[in-house]
């Protein structure tokens, strides 16, 4: 195959993060330290950031017949290395600045791995292939394992890392199976191809097998057990990149898929799914309503979002592809902020995250900006007018009435009716009065630090796309999928 | 550029209020008052200088006396688009002259955070107006949840705990739940609505004028019709669904309770006379005989269970339930006069049930109490206050002489010709609400005194507030021509949408 130029631009994007996951790599083998180590990674992704852009211009280009960079794989390659780059300064923020406070450990391997699943991802979201869905995934979850259990020495975050690692690799298994069924059927890997072959029982079985894969990454019911024990175990940065990087880039290749494959939306396949929309927005939900851990809770809280977003995807004609993109850069958004004021409460490192309801007690008469910033984000989950999240439900809701997708919407009016409560429950506990000894707070001049810049900033974005959304909508048209190589 | 101004000014008001906290403990009571008077200002000359002949008739396309048109978000055709007439401008006076009490009787009521309180309320005010402004029905949604947020803060943060133990935060969260899930089920008839209209004409838009044109099956149409009457139901409130407004009301702090029950209940109705009523009148024609059922079926629980009530402001809570009865027979009877005597019959219930709020929030500060068994004999312990309630109650049972006597009698008598057994019986709510009313006064301010020693009397502030919301509703018992006169283009538009189906409906059978 002859290497053009174009190919070159269109692959530029995971060329960058590659290279900075090798710079972090050789200078922590060089010299240890750590705000040197979080510098190269931030210029790394902006960099690769603003390589999206001749990447955009190159699209659509296959490059091998791996991956497929098409305005598509784009749109979610931007989303995801602003979610990265997010998780990076929390990542800052969390592990402390100097050596002798803050985390014990080393801290400059966390970012390594933090790049190297941002790579993982940028392979997932471009892929039209089902091997290189394979090595997207696995470069995905391998590091995370790692991430997950980064704080060793806390028994919670170990317990989070194996507990993951385990459920996992049982889902890795079936995404293998499925895909060995697909061979066995058409004879190919390439989606296309697949997608192009007369639907049998043997393939849609295949697909069935690849959903419940999938539907583990996602955390769909009923695969959905890790997630709030994860969520919990995790470091704060780490579970905000779980809920963000690592579901996007699940999600978005979902997407591709049930597009290019007319065979996913036939028969058992869409009752199935149907089922497991319906049974994660209503399991989600109303676990939630237990929780006194804001980080399990938001843990819940995605699993009825991803519930939300099937919704479009079981639609899948009109709106729906744009009903997932931009549901998925407001909950991107979203997530971002809430763990992101769960880290700077936390920080700088302690034992545990500063995750009970409790510690948050009370907190908008002390720190006003960093609590609006997360009652803002409760809204926006809750999908409140003014917020991100209201214009993505707006979308999901829009696309599921165009395919007259009664019942689905009628659990996703009772998920977001129970919803309202606990996010509600979080919301009103800032404005409480605050007891009289509090274990957690956010440093003073947390708005000062590179995390709470970000914090900030996406607070700004968030009520800003929640009241001028048309930048995003413009974006978001223009993402559209490749037909073909 | 009047009407975003009339949108902007509470908002920024608000957030004024917030800043100046810092500085100040009183200052933001100042900012607030400063903005109502502005909003006020503004309303009353809107009202002295325009014309308001203009309003939205079948068959035509639709005019209005004030007009601004922005697009907002092209890609669904959704503009920001406000305009008003007749209906929309009486709402946002009445809107502004509430929302100016509820500064006022917050004065001393109100001493935590008093920034953030103001914040809440002045947005409250925002969003209500931006609700009777609105003619794009996805910008209309916008503000309809909009207003949800600061009304729940209002209620969790400062209100009072229950009299049986049920706490403010559960209160909330309850108005909250109810309001959402039911104005996410009219977001699904709303984009069922524009969607149909996509497929028929390949123009999506959400546009009220353009909308008004759209056809669709008869089946089609009452479905989405329902969808919005749902959302107007749980928020007016209609009895099945109405369980939220006691809570709220009984928990919330006075400036809440004022809001709710002046200015929230009545988006409802204008929601039903601007959007349900005009975009689907036949199905609004066949569903009327149900609805004016249930009007007749609040009219009357409403009655009883206020009756039955001992804390005061759970008791006038439910008299809004059976007020609210009246209003939706006048919205669906389909004549011109009992469409008016509704209008009438928001704005004086808005007046009275303030007053009466206002009233018993005062009590409550002097007795600490809202249980009307701890209070009796207060007649002869307290100037003023007792016989200022006792107005305000003949006022609610409708005494003619008073805004609510006008609104009520044209309700009936308009009705009387289409449908004279449902206003046969709606006529005894009248004697259940004398009832109700008279009970009140009684428990509270009549027979043996609980305890010894006067009361403080009410200061300039309070004697201000209540005398003038007295003297309005006078003035609208006994010359409500101006008003009438107002809004009669814009009911004359509804009676005939709503009119000529019924009157086709009556053919067809």
């Amino acid at each position: 195959m002859q290497f053009t130029t174009s190919h070159f631009a269109a692959l530029l994007p995971l060329l960058v993060v590659a290279a900075t996951a090798i710079v972090v790599m050789l200078n922590i083998a060089w010299r240890r330290n750590h705000s040197i180590t979080f510098g190269i990674s931030a210029i790394g992704l902006n960099l690769a950031l603003l390589s999206v852009i001749p990447a955009v211009k190159a699209a659509p280009q296959a490059v091998t017949q791996l991956l497929l960079v098409d305005r598509f794989a784009c749109y979610y390659m931007a989303l995801i290395l602003i979610a990265t780059l997010a998780c990076v300064t929390l990542t800052h923020a969390y592990l402390g600045k100097q050596q002798n406070e803050g985390f014990k450990g080393n801290r400059e391997e966390l970012y390594l791995l933090m790049l190297l699943a941002c790579a993982g991802s940028l392979v997932l979201v471009s892929t039209g292939h089902l091997a290189g869905l394979f090595i997207g995934l696995e470069l995905l979850s391998v590091p995370v394992y790692g991430m997950v259990g980064y704080v060793f020495f806390n028994h919670r975050s170990l317990e989070a890392a194996i507990k993951y690692m385990v459920l996992s690799a049982a889902g890795s298994a079936f995404l293998l199976f499925g895909m060995a069924l697909l061979y066995a059927d058409s004879g190919s890997l390439a989606f296309s191809v697949i997608g192009q072959a007369e639907a049998s029982e043997l393939m849609r079985l295949g697909i069935g097998m690849m959903l419940v894969g999938l539907a583990f990454k996602l955390s769909l019911v009923p695969f959905h057990l890790w997630t709030p024990d994860v969520y919990q175990g995790a470091p704060a940065p780490v579970a905000a990149f779980l809920a963000t990087v690592s579901k996007v880039a699940v999600f978005a290749v979902l997407l591709r898929l049930y597009q290019t494959m007319p065979a996913t939306s036939e028969g058992w396949l869409n009752t199935l799914l149907t089922l497991i929309a319906i049974a994660s927005i209503l399991v989600g939900n109303l676990l939630a309503l237990l929780q006194n851990s804001l980080k399990r809770l938001l843990g819940y809280s995605s699993i009825a979002h991803f519930g939300y977003l099937l919704v479009a995807l079981i639609a899948s004609d009109g709106l729906a592809d744009e009903a997932v993109a931009v549901y998925l850069a407001s909950y991107v958004l979203t997530s971002l902020g809430a763990f992101g004021v769960v880290t700077l409460m936390s920080t700088p490192f302690k034992e545990q995250d500063a995750d009970s309801l409790y510690d948050y007690r009370g907190l908008f008469w002390r720190r006003p900006y960093l609590t609006a910033v997360l009652a803002a984000m409760m809204l926006s989950l809750a999908g409140i007018p003014l917020t991100a999240g209201f214009i993505g439900k707006f979308y999901v809701i829009a696309s599921g009435v165009e395919g007259h997708l009664w019942w689905l919407l009628a659990s996703l009016i009772v998920g977001s009716a129970i919803g309202v409560f606990y996010y509600l429950r979080v919301m009103v506990t800032l404005f409480l009065m605050a007891p009289g000894l509090h274990r957690y707070d956010a440093p003073l001049a947390w708005g000062q630090q590179a995390g709470g810049i970000m914090l900030l900033a996406v607070a700004v974005l968030t009520f800003a796309l929640g009241v001028y959304p048309q930048p995003l909508l413009d974006l978001v048209q223009h993402a559209v999928l490749a037909t073909s190589l | 550029m009047i009407l975003p101004w009339l949108i902007f000014i509470p908002f920024i008001g608000g957030l004024l209020c917030w800043l100046a906290e810092h500085r100040n403990k009183t200052l933001p009571r100042w900012i607030a008052l400063a903005t109502m008077l502005l909003l006020s200002f503004f309303s009353l000359w809107l009202w002295w200088t325009g014309d308001y002949q203009l309003a939205p008739t079948p068959g035509a396309t639709a005019v209005w006396a004030v007009e601004f048109k922005h697009a907002w978000i092209e890609r669904f055709g959704i503009n920001f688009h406000l305009a008003l007439d007749g209906l929309s401008l009486l709402m946002i006076i009445l809107t502004s002259l509430l929302g100016l009490l509820s500064v006022l009787c917050s004065w001393k009521e109100i001493q935590n955070h008093v920034g953030f309180f103001h914040l809440n309320l002045m947005w409250i005010l925002g969003g209500v107006v931006g609700v009777f402004l609105a003619l794009d029905l996805f910008l209309f949604f916008f503000f309809w949840e909009v207003m949800l947020v600061p009304m729940y803060f209002l209620i969790a943060l400062w209100g009072h705990s229950g009299s049986t133990g049920k706490s403010r935060i559960t209160a909330a969260t309850k108005f909250f739940i109810f309001t959402q899930a039911s104005g996410l089920i009219m977001l699904v008839a709303i984009l069922g609505l524009v969607l149909v209209n996509y497929q028929n004409t390949g123009v999506l838009t959400f546009d009220y004028s353009q909308l008004l044109q759209a056809t669709f099956s008869e089946g089609v149409g009452y479905i989405l019709m329902l969808g919005f009457f749902v959302a107007f139901a749980v928020k007016l409130p209609v009895v099945p669904v109405h369980s939220w407004l006691p809570d709220a009301h009984a928990q919330a702090p006075t400036a809440g309770s004022v809001d709710l029950a002046g200015i929230l209940l009545k988006t409802a109705a204008y929601g039903l006379l601007r959007f349900a009523l005009p975009l689907f009148p036949e199905a609004s024609a066949q569903f009327a005989p149900i609805a004016m059922l249930l009007g007749l079926i609040g009219i009357f629980y409403g009655a009883f269970l206020a009756f039955g009530q001992t804390d005061i402001k759970r008791l006038i809570a439910y008299s809004s339930v059976s007020h609210m009865g009246f209003v939706l027979i006048g919205i669906y009877s389909g004549s011109q006069q009992a469409l008016q005597g509704a209008v009438i019959l928001m704005l004086a219930h808005g007046l009275s049930a303030a007053g009466l709020f206002i009233l018993s929030g005062q009590l409550y500060e002097r007795l600490h109490t809202r249980d009307m068994r701890e209070m009796g004999g207060l007649w002869s312990r307290l100037p003023w206050l007792p016989a200022i309630s006792l107005f305000f109650a003949v006022a609610s049972l409708g005494l003619p002489g008073t805004g609510n006597f006008v609104g009520e009698f044209l309700v009936l008598m308009g009705s009387f010709a289409h449908t004279p057994w449902v206003i046969v019986i709606a006529t005894f709510g009248l004697v259940v609400g004398s009832v109700y009313s008279l009970i009140m006064i009684h428990r509270a301010y009549f027979g043996p005194t609980r305890a010894e020693g006067g009361l403080a009397g009410l200061d300039k502030r309070e004697l201000v507030m209540v005398l003038g919301l007295a003297g309005l509703l006078i003035l609208l018992g006994v010359y409500p021509q101006p008003i009438l006169d107002t809004s009669a283009a814009t009911m004359a538009g509804v009676q005939q949408w709503i009119g000529s189906a019924l009157s086709q409906l009556v053919t067809a059978r």
